[in-house]
């Protein structure tokens, strides 16, 4: 976000790949640009994709990989550049122009109508008659022969809703086919899928790109691009800052690249003082709705005086764990310990019991949770100890008292401005998280749960932030901090854990840790390399 | 025996004359609501159309030109909905809300203006109405004992938009699940981030959406106006409109179930009517009001999921906006 | 229902725009007195004079008044909570069934003291039944309150219809209306009041309804801004997962919220059946119920706001009287339409205009920026 990181893309390294051999390009785009409000999602983004080949794009989460496929598929219109489509400048405006030049698109949220027929969906925008049975039936033959050619098979007569996530998957694939897509873009595909699933979608792949279909692949997965790419592109920070033959680089490599080397301030990090286990975690398991593991079995241990960092690229677990230790979110199965006390029956779903047994929460999303943005800053103040003695008089609310206690919050952390009155939204981001920390740290808690303690924060405050981590450490607090920034992590970190696809895959001490490694275990890929290092 | 089998023939026939605008309004809802835009304004739509209808017959005398007038009219306010909730992304229920309070008042103020009559518009002579359509042989079945009779009073004299409220529902049927359209109509209301990927217009299928809406609550208007009676007389709707949400929603969305709940609806109010002041043997004087109520109760009942579940679309309600 | 505009100052967010909105609607308000051929100047003229120009005037208009604080706050509650009560109108008429049947009962036995207070319970608690079962389905087993409220208008509509004919009818009598309460039990009239003070007014149906009104208005704004339930109704109204966070359970929050919004419809009752009619009759919400979104809309959810709406409304429905009276071309039912543009362009457009807002003061603040550091 910074502008001034260093642009590996735009040096020629001995991986890169513009040899003459290269196929005529599918894609080429060129100085693409998107920025919501302040936030520059793509940053004179340039790429070539070759025709026929599988290309993978791999960066962390809010690198901007999906704002760009968004862009190429005519979802968001770019703000500058141009895109270049079998060699033709071509201006996508819509999704029908995406269509029309040939690209299809299989998104991360599935754009399936779960109350339609398999076939249906397929069909729906692309009708070849305005009467349905006839372009029913005329889909159908397509659609078996297409099936036949790739070995896709699936139930054209069952309703979407009741398929498994995998034949969902290839519903959308289908849909991208039966409009003759010869680029096919996947955004994170196998975010959703079992191992077994996601075999089967390469096996798909492959037999796609053999038929010719130019596959592009958005993924964070590094064993994924290792597996089954020719060539990998990587994205950091909104921009594109590196492109390599898959068979010229190394995992190792990409994970460098896709983490980025960032200059972190050495903190003054005494050790010691670890006391008993504080919280403790005993085969926690949750499921989602359609009974996937979000949480696998997961056990672990944080002691008082100990920063324990989760490390792990979204999605895989950290947000649905964090929710379950605060309260917000019921579980299957497990145990939760504090201070040696089975405390599982106040977690099953009563934030406000955990928070009574001083299980502080400064949650991932400030927006969505951790305040309410059109509350004054001192309401959101209180926000979750709206019931308690000293902000209540009588029926009434203490205004005094809450104001008095909100500038006071507002001095220890120094949040701007200083006015209690001001609303939480127009309040920096900063600020607001400030505030929140300010709020759960204040009641001094034993366990402080933290969720990206620095997204969306600026210099002065991440430093500040992580000041007041270490501090409330040094108090013999136990800190489980969840959080995407590897750097924030390893600085913090007493003990890292990764977590991936619900479960802890690695843990490893803070010192020993660095991004190479961090990053290869996140997209487990790490095997032998992992272990090595801990025994170490 | 025979009394018995009259009276129910003449319900019967009662029936259908009620339910033919509640069946023209809940396949109006049907086509809003299967797109995403929530309708509470059935019964403004109607009762504005009533009323220029019932002016238009007035003052040209052709029941034709009327029911164009009506459903222009209806599809202004339709149009009106739509801007508020597709284009500006405005509350459904509170557009909805102010198009029925809007027209409530606003065909009496109208209505006192251009005819001075307290609000009812002059009678109308039968020449500017829908009459009632005599089928042939009526006379020549009229011997032959059940059916003559159920020939001659349940099936013929109806006046023909009775016969076409009656078409409107297979044909809606037709248009939401055999038509292109439909299927992107249905699309729409459940997944409209889909349907922009695509490729097609969210806005433009939920306008197309509410103008059938308003078409069609231009029909129901008109009858009410043109047909049923000789004249609008204010507030004439009476909740009908609400009546027909309510069977929309007890039909669970769906044209064919949708229909027979207003029957339903309608053969509660022709029985209700039937039983004023009837005293049954042992049960006593029946409680019209319970049986005019049972409607909203049975649509309550419903949706509590009490029996079976009704699931509206799944975008209903929800202005689009893409992500972020 | 927690849209905002947050590039604004609040001045324009919560001024400007709303009285625009409220402009809007009685310019196109004014168009159609032109279309039915009278001049809307005048017009005003004549509804003003009605209502503000004489002393039964005035009563009039603060007699309406008070019944759309009842309904505009009790719309206004809902909306804190994220919810839309359409049922005012039914909640409002339950709320005078029960007022009436507890006067009924207990009029000649209570002492007069206790007649009041236990009636505004009643109504309240009458009001708040019929609006706890809309909620309860909403908040336990997902119904859509909207439906549902209005669904309940009809069966309350119904069943009065029902009790007054067949039940409480009196004895002998041809309309639907119960027995008149004894004199004990009639709230005192504005008139009768100021007739002790030796101050002579002219009659009219205000009475003394509308000091608990002004009472309802404070006390909604000290619960809903001043206590920890406010706090929590206002948390899910704005953002239901932070509520969840804060440990405030959204379905008791649902409930709490309708049933004091239940309540306050349903001292409508107070005001028509113990302060005017003094007797159960049919009907006597006119509509009350559904100016009350109006009011709410217009008044911005908040008592102040409403106080005004609530004023405005009352002057409309008494000059609105006034001006049918006097220009024969013109009906009551004009307020009718004025209430439904209210609702459109204060409700379902509130936000048409927004763009243009900013786009003005965008280019209006940076003139003034540029011209501030051209001087520097």
């Amino acid at each position: 976000m910074t502008g001034t990181m260093e642009n590996d893309g735009k040096k020629r390294g001995p991986g890169d790949e513009n040899s003459p051999a290269a196929s005529p390009s599918a894609i080429k785009l060129t100085d693409i640009s998107k920025s919501f409000g302040p936030v520059r999602a793509n940053d004179s983004v340039n790429m070539e994709i070759h025709a026929g080949t599988i290309h993978g794009i791999i960066g962390e989460n809010g690198a901007g990989k999906s704002t760009l496929m968004s862009i190429l598929y005519g979802f968001y219109e770019a703000d500058r550049g141009t895109i270049e489509v079998d060699g033709k400048t071509v201006k996508i405006t819509s999704s029908q122009a995406a269509i029309s030049v040939g690209i299809g698109m299989v998104h991360q949220h599935f754009m399936l109508i779960d109350t339609f027929t398999v076939l249906e969906n397929i069909i729906l925008g692309a009708e070849t008659s305005a009467l349905l049975v006839a372009g029913l039936e005329e889909a159908r033959v397509k659609l078996q022969a297409l099936e036949d050619e790739y070995g896709l098979n699936v139930d054209l007569n069952v309703l979407t809703g009741d398929l498994p996530v995998g034949e969902q998957q290839r519903v959308e694939i289908l849909k991208a086919l039966y409009r003759d897509a010869r680029i096919l873009i996947l955004d994170e595909p196998t975010g959703v899928l079992t191992p077994q699933e996601t075999a089967q979608l390469f096996k798909i792949l492959k037999a796609l790109n053999r038929e010719g279909v130019t596959i592009v692949l958005i993924t964070h997965k590094l064993k994924e691009i290792m597996t089954i790419t020719d060539n990998v592109s990587v994205m950091r920070a909104g921009q594109m800052v590196a492109h390599r033959k898959t068979a010229n680089t190394s995992a190792e490599e990409l994970a460098e690249l896709m983490v980025g080397r960032k200059i972190i301030n050495e903190i003054e990090k005494s050790t010691g003082q670890r006391g008993q286990p504080a919280l403790k975690v005993e085969g926690l398991t949750v499921k989602s709705a359609g009974a996937v593991p979000l949480i696998d079995d997961l056990s672990f241990e944080v002691c008082a005086g100990e920063i324990v960092g989760i490390a792990g690229v979204s999605g895989n677990g950290q947000s649905e764990l964090l929710e379950v230790l605060s309260g917000i979110r019921p579980f299957d199965t497990g145990k939760i310990f504090l201070n040696g006390r089975d405390v599982s029956p106040q977690h099953l779903c009563d934030p406000k019991e955990v928070r009574g047994l001083k299980i502080a929460h400064v949650p991932e999303d400030r927006h969505r949770l951790g305040m309410v943005t059109n509350f004054s800053a001192q309401e959101s103040s209180i926000l979750g100890y709206q019931d308690a003695a000293v902000y209540n008089s009588g029926p009434f609310l203490d205004l005094p008292t809450i104001n008095r206690e909100c500038r006071r919050l507002m001095e220890g952390f120094d949040v701007r401005p200083r006015l209690p009155e001001i609303r939480s939204a127009n309040m920096s981001g900063g600020n607001q998280q400030k505030l929140i920390l300010a709020r759960e740290i204040d009641k001094g808690p034993e366990v402080l749960l933290v969720g990206q303690p620095t997204r969306g924060v600026d210099i002065g405050a991440i430093e500040f932030i992580h000041g007041q981590l270490i501090e409330l450490r040094k108090q013999g607090c136990a800190v489980l901090m969840v959080s995407v920034e590897l750097d924030e992590v390893m600085k913090l970190s007493d003990r890292i854990l990764v977590m991936f696809d619900g479960r802890i895959v690695a843990e490893v001490a803070g010192n020993k840790a660095d991004e190479k490694m961090l990053g290869l275990m996140m997209a487990n890929a790490h095997s032998q390399l992992a272990q090595a290092e801990t025994n170490a | 025996m025979e009394d018995t089998f009259m009276f129910a023939v003449l319900t019967l026939d009662a029936t259908l004359r009620v339910s033919t605008p509640l069946i023209f309004c809940a396949m109006a809802g049907l086509f809003s609501e299967r797109s995403g835009i929530i309708d509470i304004s059935l019964e403004g739509k109607m009762l504005s159309a009533a009323f220029i209808a019932a002016s238009v017959a007035a003052v040209t005398g052709s029941a034709w030109l009327a029911l164009v007038a009506a459903i222009c009219v209806a599809s202004g306010l339709a149009l009106l909905h739509g801007f508020a909730c597709i284009t500006h992304k405005g509350n459904h229920v509170v557009s909805g809300v102010a198009i029925n309070i809007l027209a409530s008042g606003l065909t009496v103020v109208l209505g006192i203006s251009w005819f001075q009559r307290g609000g009812q518009t002059p009678s109308l002579p039968s020449s500017a109405r829908f009459m009632p359509i005599e089928f042939p042989f009526t006379d020549a079945l009229n011997g032959t004992p059940l059916l003559g009779t159920i020939y001659k009073e349940l099936l013929s004299g109806h006046n023909i938009l009775v016969y076409l409220a009656f078409l409107v529902v297979p044909l809606t049927w037709w248009v939401v699940f055999q038509t292109r359209f439909g299927l992107r109509l249905r699309a729409v209301g459940e997944n409209p981030t889909a349907v922009d990927t695509a490729g097609i217009s969210v806005s433009g299928l939920r306008y197309r959406a509410v103008l059938i809406c308003g078409l069609l609550t231009g029909f129901a208007g008109a009858y009410l106006a043109i047909a049923q009676n000789a004249g609008f007389v204010r507030d004439m709707t009476a909740g009908q409109g609400y009546i027909a949400l309510a069977a929309l929603i007890f039909g669970k969305w769906r044209p064919f179930s949708a229909f027979a709940a207003c029957l339903l609806f309608g053969l509660l109010d022709a029985i209700a009517i039937r039983l004023q002041g009837v005293h049954l043997a042992g049960v006593g004087e029946v409680p019209v009001e319970l049986i005019q109520a049972l409607p909203y109760i049975l649509t309550v009942i419903l949706l509590a999921g009490f029996i079976g579940k009704a699931v509206a679309p799944k975008a209903i309600g929800q202005p689009y906006l893409k992500e972020r | 229902m927690s849209q905002n505009s947050s590039t604004l100052p609040r001045w324009i967010d919560i001024g400007l725009i709303p009285i625009l909105n409220v402009a809007m609607a009685l310019l196109v308000s004014g168009l159609i007195i032109l279309l039915i051929g009278e001049s809307p100047l005048e017009a005003v003229q004549i509804m003003i004079q009605g209502a503000l120009g004489y002393d039964e005037g005035i009563g009039y208009t603060l007699y309406y008044t008070t019944n759309f604080v009842f309904t505009g706050l009790a719309v206004a509650v809902a909306f804190h909570a994220g919810l839309f009560n359409i049922g005012g109108e039914g909640q409002a008429y339950i709320g005078g069934l029960g007022v009436g049947l507890f006067l009924l009962l207990a009029d000649d036995s209570l002492s007069p003291i206790l007649l009041l207070p236990v009636g505004i319970i009643a109504a309240g608690l009458f009001g708040a039944a019929w609006a706890a079962i809309p909620a309860y389905l909403q908040a336990y087993r997902g119904s859509h309150i909207v439906i549902t409220t209005i669904m309940f208008n009809f069966i309350a509509s119904a069943l009065m219809v029902y009790l007054m004919v067949n039940v409480l009818i009196k004895p002998g009598q041809m309309s639907p209306e119960s027995r008149v309460f004894l004199d004990t039990a009639h709230l005192p009239f504005a008139h009768e009041i100021f007739a002790w003070m030796g101050i002579k007014i002219a009659r009219s149906p205000l009475n003394i309804s509308i000091i608990w009104a002004a009472i309802c208005c404070i006390g909604l704004w000290l619960f809903v801004w001043r206590t920890r339930w406010g706090y929590a109704i206002r948390s899910v109204g704005f953002n239901e997962k932070a509520a969840v966070y804060a440990g405030i359970t959204p379905a008791k929050t649902i409930m709490l919220a309708m049933f004091i919004s239940g309540a306050l419809a349903g001292f409508v009752g107070v005001n028509e059946i113990m302060g005017v009619h003094h007797k159960l009759l049919l009907n006597y919400t006119a509509g009350y119920g559904f100016t009350g979104i109006a009011v709410s809309l217009m008044g911005r959810n908040h008592p102040f706001g409403i106080i005004l709406a609530s004023l405005l409304f009352g002057v409309l429905y008494q000059g609105g009287a006034e001006l049918a009276f006097e220009v024969p071309t013109i009906t009551r039912e004009l307020v009718v339409v004025i209430q439904g543009l209210v609702i459109l362009f204060s409700g379902a457009l509130a936000y048409m205009s927004t763009p243009w807002i900013e786009w003005a003061y965008g280019a209006l603040s940076r003139r003034q920026s540029s011209a501030g550091q051209g001087e520097g």
